[in-house]
């Protein structure tokens, strides 16, 4: 893992991974998208809606890995005082958050025809809105310092914590749905999806693991070109003062 | 010990005199009149929603104080001065959340009283409230001080720290209204609310010293 805690190395692999990820990513998912939405079979049931789905699912499970992202990078960050992980966890919080509200959009607008409502206090809803308010919360109290390494650490602290409480809250939130109405709405059976649509949505899923991945390096680039003008700057403040 | 004594006798005394002890019971009483102004005086209505009112109406009040929970000790360096003396952040996260629990919760529970006949609660649903609020404040407690630590040094920390707990909150709330609808002989709900506010009690004041580590820094 040291091998990369160089940010000169880092930027020399970046520079290189960036295009290639934004590539792969954006011919995937045209691909994957111009495969599921067109050539696709519609479902029996759903009819044409169900092609939402190959936004909707990988959005999700980018999202949840997104936080996961967070947590770890926030971890390392704090334990090991390691300066990409840092930068890494503020990269990356605001593509899953972007993730979860793709998800959170797209799932209420499959919901008006299939389910006849854009919301229902579904748990999984519920689950993936709580996590739109986790990442949330991490962006605003990561920005709310004047000093940038004291708005790392304690919203470091607040993902740690947060993602020790996900399966809580998950779990409350799940008993809470069951204890309040009698059925659960399930989208897909367990194992019940056709080939002809797992084919495209795992394409369009790699596609869009390929994007978030070239969006994070982008931003955790932007990070440290920003951090090397206000280093200069102070030089030059400094030489002239 | 007679550190952890004097530490929260000392936040209560200095809360007692600022006049901050009387503000949550206030702020949760005003909270569950406000609902029948918006919802209507329907009996019945009022009777069903109940609960979940006061539910709020408590997390609300255990967060009303968070920017006088650490900040006024941070600012003005007693904070620096305990670590000075050796005491462990750790020990005056957990005797902060002590007080703050003393200093909300056991009257908000005399409150609920008055407040519940104001919002027409069943007569059977009130032990379940008293209960399952005796059982979740301290959770609340907990969460306040840890958003208290994480936002220490901020100027309007408030609106963020609802940001930042609420979510953490969301099982107390979710358990806490489970044991109002719980029928005789279930359990379930009260032992799940029991555990949820035991882990967050457990897990926050290792969050919140963590935190005030980085802000005295």
């Amino acid at each position: 893992m040291h091998r990369f805690a160089n940010p000169a190395r880092f930027l020399r692999i970046a520079r290189v991974a960036t295009p290639l990820c934004a590539l792969l990513g954006l011919a995937l998912l045209g691909l994957g998208l111009g495969w599921g939405l067109f050539y696709a079979p519609p479902d029996y049931l759903q009819g044409e809606s169900v092609r939402i789905l190959y936004i909707h699912v990988p959005a999700a499970s980018l999202a949840m890995g997104g936080y996961v992202g967070v947590a770890v990078s926030a971890a390392v960050a704090f334990i090991w005082r390691h300066p990409l992980a840092d930068v890494a966890a503020r990269a990356v919080a605001p593509v899953g958050a972007t993730f979860a509200a793709i998800c959170l959009i797209s799932g209420s607008l499959w919901g008006r025809p299939t389910w006849g409502t854009y919301w229902v206090w579904d748990a999984r809803l519920t689950s993936m809105l709580v996590l739109f308010f986790l990442f949330l919360g991490y962006m605003a109290l990561a920005n709310a310092f004047d000093d940038r390494e004291r708005g790392s650490r304690a919203a470091g602290i607040l993902a740690i914590v947060g993602s020790v409480n996900i399966p809580i809250i998950k779990y409350s939130v799940e008993w809470w749905n069951t204890l309040h109405q009698g059925e659960s709405i399930r989208i897909i059976g367990q194992s019940s999806i056709h080939p002809a649509m797992l084919q495209p949505l795992l394409v369009s899923w790699a596609g869009f693991s390929f994007l978030f991945a070239a969006i994070v390096l982008m931003r955790m680039r932007a990070q440290l070109a920003d951090q090397l003008v206000a280093a200069r700057a102070a030089r030059l403040a400094g030489a002239h003062g | 010990m007679s550190a952890f004594l004097a530490l929260v006798g000392r936040d209560l005394a200095l809360r007692g005199a600022r006049g901050g002890l009387l503000l949550p019971l206030i702020f949760f009483a005003l909270v569950a009149i406000l609902f029948p102004f918006a919802v209507g005086p329907d009996p019945a209505l009022l009777a069903r929603i109940a609960g979940g009112v006061m539910w709020v109406a408590a997390l609300l009040a255990a967060l009303l104080p968070v920017d006088t929970l650490l900040e006024p000790d941070r600012a003005d360096g007693t904070l620096d001065q305990f670590v000075a003396r050796g005491t462990p952040l750790a020990l005056v996260v957990v005797a902060r959340t002590v007080s703050h629990w003393l200093g909300f919760a056991p009257l908000l529970l005399l409150t609920t009283l008055v407040a519940s006949a104001l919002l027409n609660l069943p007569a059977e649903q009130l032990p379940a409230l008293v209960a399952g609020l005796a059982i979740g404040t301290p959770a609340l407690a907990a969460l306040g001080v840890l958003a208290a630590a994480l936002t220490a040094g901020l100027r309007g920390a408030g609106g963020l720290a609802g940001l930042l707990v609420l979510p953490l909150a969301l099982p107390v709330l979710i358990f806490g209204a489970g044991v109002l609808t719980a029928g005789p002989g279930e359990t379930t709900a009260v032992k799940l609310l029991a555990a949820a506010s035991l882990f967050l009690v457990a897990i926050a004041p290792i969050g919140a010293a963590a935190a005030l580590r980085a802000a005295l820094d």
